[in-house]
């Protein structure tokens, strides 16, 4: 197995580099540290509320949704769950310019409080960042849940049956326990995912009022190109990051599983009409905005100028690319941890800590005396696009991996299978089905990517999400609505074309 | 033919010793209690287990540090001995070439083998829609194409019943004597052994007895195998 050891040793060599050696980069540009601003305190103290108030949020809600959708049977529950895991490879900005159209100025929410002459909201700060973090989290946090009341045995409900328990025990036996088990999990990969958020700050937020970290990169970068006061704020994410990274060796940090949420579980049955505004509540808030895109968009997905299509034509082939390097490097890394060492496994999870606008101003840092910024914007976005995905990747298919050489390892050794045969016979079968939903996955992914790219591109180098972002600061709206139709339309075909690939003929 | 010689396996408190000598084409039934190292011994001949001191000699030819797959030694496995995403034909053709690229002559042979164990009719399908005994049948035909001297067989038909088990013994025993195999077969079952095994070896208390005749071993059974029979 020479080539998976070189193979994998290349590639955590990379992550390394991606990871601490565009830090690096960064950080040497630092001319002297003399404290943090004002607006630099600002900053962090609205990262780190805002991701708090997010979690937060989304956990209380999350509890009374995962309990009602666990208990009770209706018509559309299965499709409910199903398109709970929707968020995940839903573009951040379809998703904001679907709760602008229900939140928004001009949205259904304020329509109907003018209906009774009242004011409209505001989305735009703190709220509005809020919002979009619930609209992406609640789900998360509910399936999460989800997995949390279903690892409750069946047995322990037919004892309290048994033993006459009142609603308030069922609660207090079965429910707070798995409750404080998983509640805190969720909680700290949620606040994290908050923290590193870019795309709904920039769309969202700004000002000194509503701006995270990683948002204030990206403006003294694009603005005032202070690559000194980038370094600083740069050591901030990161140390952000580092602190979460470490809080989760104390919490684990739950595991996502897709499938088998659907059962039904017997908690006692009180308390029918609160399940139901709760279930009702969630669907709503979570159908609505992408119906929005549908009707707004569908007027003017076919009259978008050519722009828009040409910059369709380059997200997709970040996001081919994209996933088909992740899907490379995932497998490399995995069999460097199944056939040489453990250890490094660690390394393969560090980009879930890493800033993807951190490691685009390194690789800027790294090559504009040579190259001119707006061409190695596509590279830049498939090459971090990638790396973001290699944990999503690990994490589906590393155990299968393991299973593999664990079942049939000795008889592929007896059978003299190694290399490119061992991996075309034995696992390359076996886990199309793994990397066939990485693939959809990390394509879903990278074609919704609003982050590197907005760093240098220019209208020639740039990709579908960006340009939504223009027509929408720009305030062409209709267009704006039908480019992320579009965007939502090629965002899930290429997930379902990749999923459904890895599944065809895969009758083992 | 093979040669254990001066054999000490010594890991975490569990020793095996092995000295033994087979002559070519004996088959041999390897008996002794659960956990007394039936199994390491036959990993250590077909090179998943490597001993700590000692030679194993095959065919005049130390393979002590060969790698499982470069000997040539077939093992039959209790369980895991086809690959469920691959068809039959697939799973006997990996045994002639790994990267399944069969010359014509090579399809002949592989079609032989086929017919040998009269799986012609379900060449095309995967194993896990055949029998019990189909598929042990598979793996039969896998070692009739493979070059190899040696069949071990760690007890590969213990979830098939009395009579399809008789019938594959019967069919293992065909093909050693067509192939001119050595053959060891780890049984928990004297009848099993009396039937297809001339010789026996006693594998006890961490210790690898000498070959001797299966009959005569069951008449007068030594102390170390009356208790555990």
């Amino acid at each position: 197995m020479r080539l998976s050891f070189v193979g994998g040793l290349i590639v955590i060599s990379l992550i390394i580099f991606l990871t601490f050696g565009t830090l690096l980069a960064v950080t040497f540009r630092m001319e002297g540290f003399s404290g943090l601003a004002r607006y630099d305190w600002a900053v962090i103290k609205f990262t780190f509320l805002q991701a708090f108030i997010s979690a937060l949020t989304s956990l209380i809600l999350a509890i009374p949704i995962s309990r009602a959708l666990v208990r009770r049977n209706f018509i559309g529950r299965r499709i409910l769950i199903t398109l709970l895991g929707a968020p995940f490879i839903l573009p951040v900005i379809v998703a904001i310019l679907g709760l602008i159209a229900v939140f928004g100025r001009t949205g259904l929410v304020s329509d109907f409080l003018g209906f009774f002459n009242l004011k409209p909201l505001p989305l735009y700060g703190l709220q509005g960042v809020i919002i979009a973090h619930v609209f992406f989290n609640l789900p998360l946090a509910v399936r999460l849940l989800l997995q949390g009341w279903l690892s409750i045995p069946a047995e322990r409900f037919r004892l309290g049956h048994a033993l006459n328990f009142s609603p308030l025990n069922f609660f207090k036996y079965l429910e707070v326990p798995m409750l404080t088990r998983f509640v805190p999990g969720a909680f700290l990969l949620i606040f994290l995912i908050c923290t590193t958020s870019f795309a709904v700050a920039l769309a969202l937020g700004g000002g000194p009022k509503a701006t995270t970290v990683e948002l204030s990169i990206y403006q003294a970068f694009r603005f005032e190109f202070d690559l000194s006061r980038v370094a600083v704020l740069a050591l901030i994410q990161f140390l952000i990051c580092g602190l979460i990274a470490i809080l989760s060796f104390w919490i684990a940090l739950p595991t996502y599983q897709g499938s088998g949420l659907d059962r039904v579980i017997p908690i006692n049955f009180q308390g029918r009409i609160v399940d139901f505004i709760f279930i009702l509540g969630s669907a709503l808030f979570l159908i609505l905005p992408l119906f929005m895109i549908v009707f707004r968009g569908s007027h003017s997905l076919f009259l978008l100028p050519e722009a828009i299509f040409m910059a369709a034509f380059r997200s997709i082939c970040v996001a081919l690319f994209a996933s088909l390097l992740t899907v490379v490097m995932g497998l490399f890394v995995a069999s460097l941890l199944v056939y040489h060492s453990k250890k490094f496994e660690i390394i393969g999870y560090l980009p879930i800590a890493a800033s993807p606008l951190v490691i685009g101003v390194g690789l800027f840092i790294m090559s504009y005396q040579w190259m001119d910024p707006a061409r190695i914007a596509l590279p830049a976005a498939v090459l971090i696009n990638a790396l973001m995905c290699v944990p999503f990747v690990l994490r589906a298919i590393l155990p299968t991996f393991i299973d593999i050489e664990k079942n049939y390892g000795r008889l592929a050794d007896s059978l003299r299978m190694s290399g490119w045969t061992r991996f075309r016979w034995l696992l390359w079968p076996r886990l199309r089905r793994s990397v066939g939903f990485c693939m959809g996955l990390a394509a879903a992914l990278s074609m919704g990517d609003l982050g590197v790219i907005a760093l240098f591109a220019d209208p020639n180098h740039s990709t579908l999400p960006l340009e939504i972002y223009r027509l929408m600061t720009a305030y062409r709206m209709n267009d704006a609505y039908g480019a992320a139709l579009l965007l939502l339309l090629l965002s899930v075909s290429l997930f379902w074309i990749f999923d459904r690939g890895g599944r065809l003929d895969a009758n083992s | 033919m093979l040669t254990l010689s001066s054999i000490v396996y010594d890991v975490n408190k569990f020793r095996l010793g092995a000295d033994f000598r087979l002559p070519k084409s004996s088959r041999v039934a390897i008996i002794g209690p659960s956990g007394a190292g039936k199994s390491t011994l036959l990993s250590i001949i077909s090179g998943f287990t490597k001993p700590c001191s000692g030679r194993v000699i095959l065919d005049n030819k130390d393979i002590t540090l060969f790698a499982p797959g470069q000997r040539k030694v077939t093992t039959l496995f209790q369980d895991g001995n086809l690959f469920p995403h691959l068809t039959v034909e697939q799973n006997i053709a990996l045994g002639i070439r790994p990267d399944l690229r069969l010359s014509s002559s090579q399809i002949l042979l592989l079609e032989a083998a086929i017919k040998r164990v009269g799986l012609s009719d379900f060449s095309k399908r995967k194993p896990n829609t055949l029998s019990g005994g189909q598929q042990s049948r598979i793996s039969l035909a896998r070692a009739l194409v493979r070059d190899c001297l040696l069949l071990l067989l760690d007890e590969p038909f213990s979830a098939l019943g009395p009579a399809l088990k008789s019938e594959m013994l019967g069919l293992v025993k065909d093909i050693s004597i067509e192939k001119d195999l050595v053959l060891l077969f780890v049984t928990h079952d004297p009848e099993d052994a009396k039937q297809i095994c001339d010789l026996s070896v006693v594998v006890a208390e961490g210790n690898v007895y000498p070959p001797v005749c299966t009959t005569e071993l069951f008449l007068n059974p030594p102390e170390i195998l009356k208790a555990y029979l």
